[in-house]
């Protein structure tokens, strides 16, 4: 018998038992979904955070000077009590650097907080997102402005009154007139619109579009921060290569600048997109090891209750390879015949699994913030764990099974 | 009785037995269900096995079938010793020297009467279309070509019993095993199966039949009765001639 006929005869047969079928195929149907599902989700959420998260929070080839990190995943209260004793982050450090560092590149300044922004006739928006920054700021965050114009150097330096808005805060407060030239007011201060942002889009479900950027030395000194305090420097090189220079170079600096002897720890952090993330490969290998790692455990769960049906299944037909033995049917015959059953049975479990898990990803990519992306990999893995487990849960009762004397497996009812 | 022939003593021997024992463990008790046989049946011999219930008759055909193994004894198929046999090589044997009809027909349901017949060929390792016009023309040796593509439950048993048998002759076995092949047929339908016996023995079919029957045995040139496991008596008898269904129309 060539593989193809017995490949059809293995089909015959699992149409003849659809129900059977139906059961042994469940088992691969939900493991492999399962999996598909997590793996898509988790890749998803790692492209997400790279590729997207990692431009927009931190600037793409930047070095950032801070107080203390940006993420934090320490609970140590010590750690804490040891991250507020460090000096802030100030001006005076910004334009200091300035004047030293070597590694070409260029500098921006920035400070955000959470606030109200009133806008004409009564109308606010809160939760802004409110940005002091230096005008470079723009350029090192890739931030296009759609409308009118971000502002200018000489306007960050003599601290102008003026604001670049997101495109939400655009349309809550003028609702489509052009906010060009009309005065918002952040903390009461007066600022002259002169610019809207491009849309940036959202992450993790939260609007980057509601944001207002004014010049850092404008009234925005001060209020987001204490006087003459800054969340961040901002030093972004040409090109990748010059980023680990850079990030040496700026810590030297620092640590000359706040007088820290050789043996002293930094009382800064000096962070790339990349350090930053590292908190986040971490976790996303934790994830990718451990969830698939659960549901493969439920995956041979699903091929124990596939091995059960099967065994079930042999049990019923041993009178069936009692008799094939008895007509001739050699042990690796019957062996053959299960194997391709049980083969065709959880391939066809897998491949149902991968679309079921991949419109599962698709759905709640859909419904939550969560990103999905469909990685070619837990493809592969989803449909070779499925029929893997398919076809040793069906091959063991089989071998056992054809392993009698054909009249003992005759003889059972 | 003895066979003194010696037209006969010179056929060669297909089966040869030698103290053949098989118990059965059933908890604490074994069950001696054979003790000792001894039994030579040469080529184009017609025999048939009788005794009580439980004397063990069925127990002898799967041994001889090779469908079970002797608990000791020794047992020759055409000359070779079946015991010290791979299982691979006992499976050979199964397909290419036995032919073995059950009293309860085992065809497998969901397959036609031609695939149920080309099964053993598939073991054999014959290309599909060998296969096929082997079935074919074994289905039609036992007059059923108009039923090729029936299903089992779509044919009469008495039919499915010679689906069965087209099975059994389909490989051209050495010799044709038939454990009570009309215990589940009424006596017209017995009637029609065992002409074609008595018309595969003329044909030169070497066949061991295990019947409760007297009429039926009388067909067979041969008589061996078991009677606790043991070999009671063994006796050469004229066989009753029948009249074939040819003959029977021709005449
Ligand atoms: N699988 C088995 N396990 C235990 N004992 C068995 C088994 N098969 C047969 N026996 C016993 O062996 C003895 C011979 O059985 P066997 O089936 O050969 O008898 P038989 O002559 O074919 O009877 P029948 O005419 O009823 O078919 C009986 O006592 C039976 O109970
Ligand atoms: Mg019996």
């Amino acid at each position: 018998m060539t593989f193809g006929e017995a490949f059809r005869s293995a089909l015959e047969m699992i149409l003849a038992h659809k129900l059977r079928a139906f059961f042994t195929i469940l088992g691969t149907v939900v493991g492999v979904t399962f999996l598909i599902a997590v793996i898509t989700l988790i890749e998803g959420m790692d492209a997400y955070i790279t590729d997207e998260f990692a431009g927009q929070i931190f600037g793409v080839n930047s070095v950032m000077v801070r107080r203390s990190p940006s993420v934090t995943i320490s609970g140590d209260p010590e750690y804490f009590r040891e991250l507020r004793r460090r000096p802030s982050v100030r001006f005076e450090d910004a334009e200091w650097l300035a004047e030293r560092v070597e590694t070409p590149g260029t500098m921006a300044i920035s400070s955000s907080s959470g606030g109200q922004v009133d806008g004409p006739v009564g109308r606010s928006i809160s939760g802004v997102r409110i940005t002091g920054a230096s005008a470079s700021f723009f350029r090192v965050r890739s931030m296009n402005v759609e409308q009118g114009r971000a502002f200018q150097q000489q306007e960050d330096e003599a601290g102008v009154p003026v604001a670049v808005i997101g495109r939400d805060v655009a349309d809550g407060l003028f609702e489509g007139t052009n906010p060009l030239g009309k005065t918002i007011r952040i903390q009461s201060f007066p600022y002259q619109v002169i610019g809207v942002l491009e849309r940036q889009g959202s992450l993790f479900g939260i609007s980057m579009d509601n944001q207002v950027i004014a010049p850092a030395r404008s009234a925005m000194n001060g209020y987001v921060n204490p006087r003459g305090v800054l969340d961040e420097i901002i030093y972004q090189v040409p090109e990748p290569r010059l980023l680990p220079g850079a990030q040496v170079e700026i810590e030297g600096w620092m640590r000359i600048r706040n007088g820290l002897r050789p043996n002293e720890p930094n009382n800064f952090e000096v962070e790339t997109a990349e350090a930053s993330l590292s908190f986040w490969t971490q976790i996303t290998q934790v994830m990718l090891v451990a969830l698939p790692g659960l549901v493969g455990i439920s995956l041979v769960v699903g091929g124990v209750v596939i091995m059960n049906i099967m065994l079930v299944s042999v049990t019923e037909r041993t009178r069936e390879i009692g008799l094939r033995k008895s007509l001739g049917a050699r042990r690796k015959d019957i062996l053959r015949q299960f194997v391709i059953e049980a083969g065709t049975l959880a391939g066809m479990g897998g491949l149902i699994g991968i679309g079921l898990g991949g419109a599962l990803a698709a759905l709640v990519a859909a419904v939550s913030p969560l990103p999905a992306q469909l990685a070619p990999w837990s493809v592969l893995l989803g449909l070779a764990l499925g029929v893997g487990v398919g076809i040793t849960a069906g091959a063991y009762p089989a071998y056992r099974a054809a392993g009698l004397d054909p009249i003992e497996a005759l003889g059972h009812e | 009785m003895k066979q003194d022939n010696k037209a006969v003593r010179e056929t060669p021997l297909v089966i040869e037995t030698r103290g053949l024992e098989r118990n059965y463990r059933l908890g604490t008790e074994t069950v001696r269900a054979l003790r000792g046989v001894d039994l030579e049946i040469r080529r184009n011999e017609y025999v048939a096995v009788m005794g009580p219930s439980g004397s063990g008759k069925s127990t002898l055909m799967n041994l001889i079938g090779c469908l079970d193994s002797p608990t000791s004894g020794e047992y020759r198929l055409n000359g070779q010793l079946v015991s010290g046999l791979s299982d691979d090589a006992l499976a050979r044997v199964r397909n290419r020297e036995i032919g073995f009809v059950f009293q309860t027909f085992n065809l497998l349901p969901r397959s036609t009467a031609l695939d149920n017949v080309a099964l053993p060929l598939i073991y054999a390792g014959r290309p599909k279309a060998e296969r096929r016009e082997r079935a074919m023309d074994a289905l039609a040796s036992v007059e059923l070509a108009d039923r090729m593509t029936h299903r089992p439950n779509e044919l009469s048993g008495g039919q499915r019993q010679r689906v069965a048998i087209a099975r059994a002759l389909v490989t051209k076995p050495s010799i044709l095993l038939a454990d009570e092949p009309t215990g589940n047929l009424d006596s017209k339908t017995s009637e029609d199966i065992m002409m074609l016996f008595d018309r595969l023995h003329q044909d030169g079919q070497t066949i061991v039949m295990v019947t409760h029957e007297r009429d039926i045995a009388a067909r067979a040139e041969r008589v061996v009765t078991l009677l606790d496991g043991c070999i009671a008596s063994d006796n050469l008898q004229d066989p009753l001639r029948f009249p074939t269904l040819a003959e029977r129309s021709s005449g």
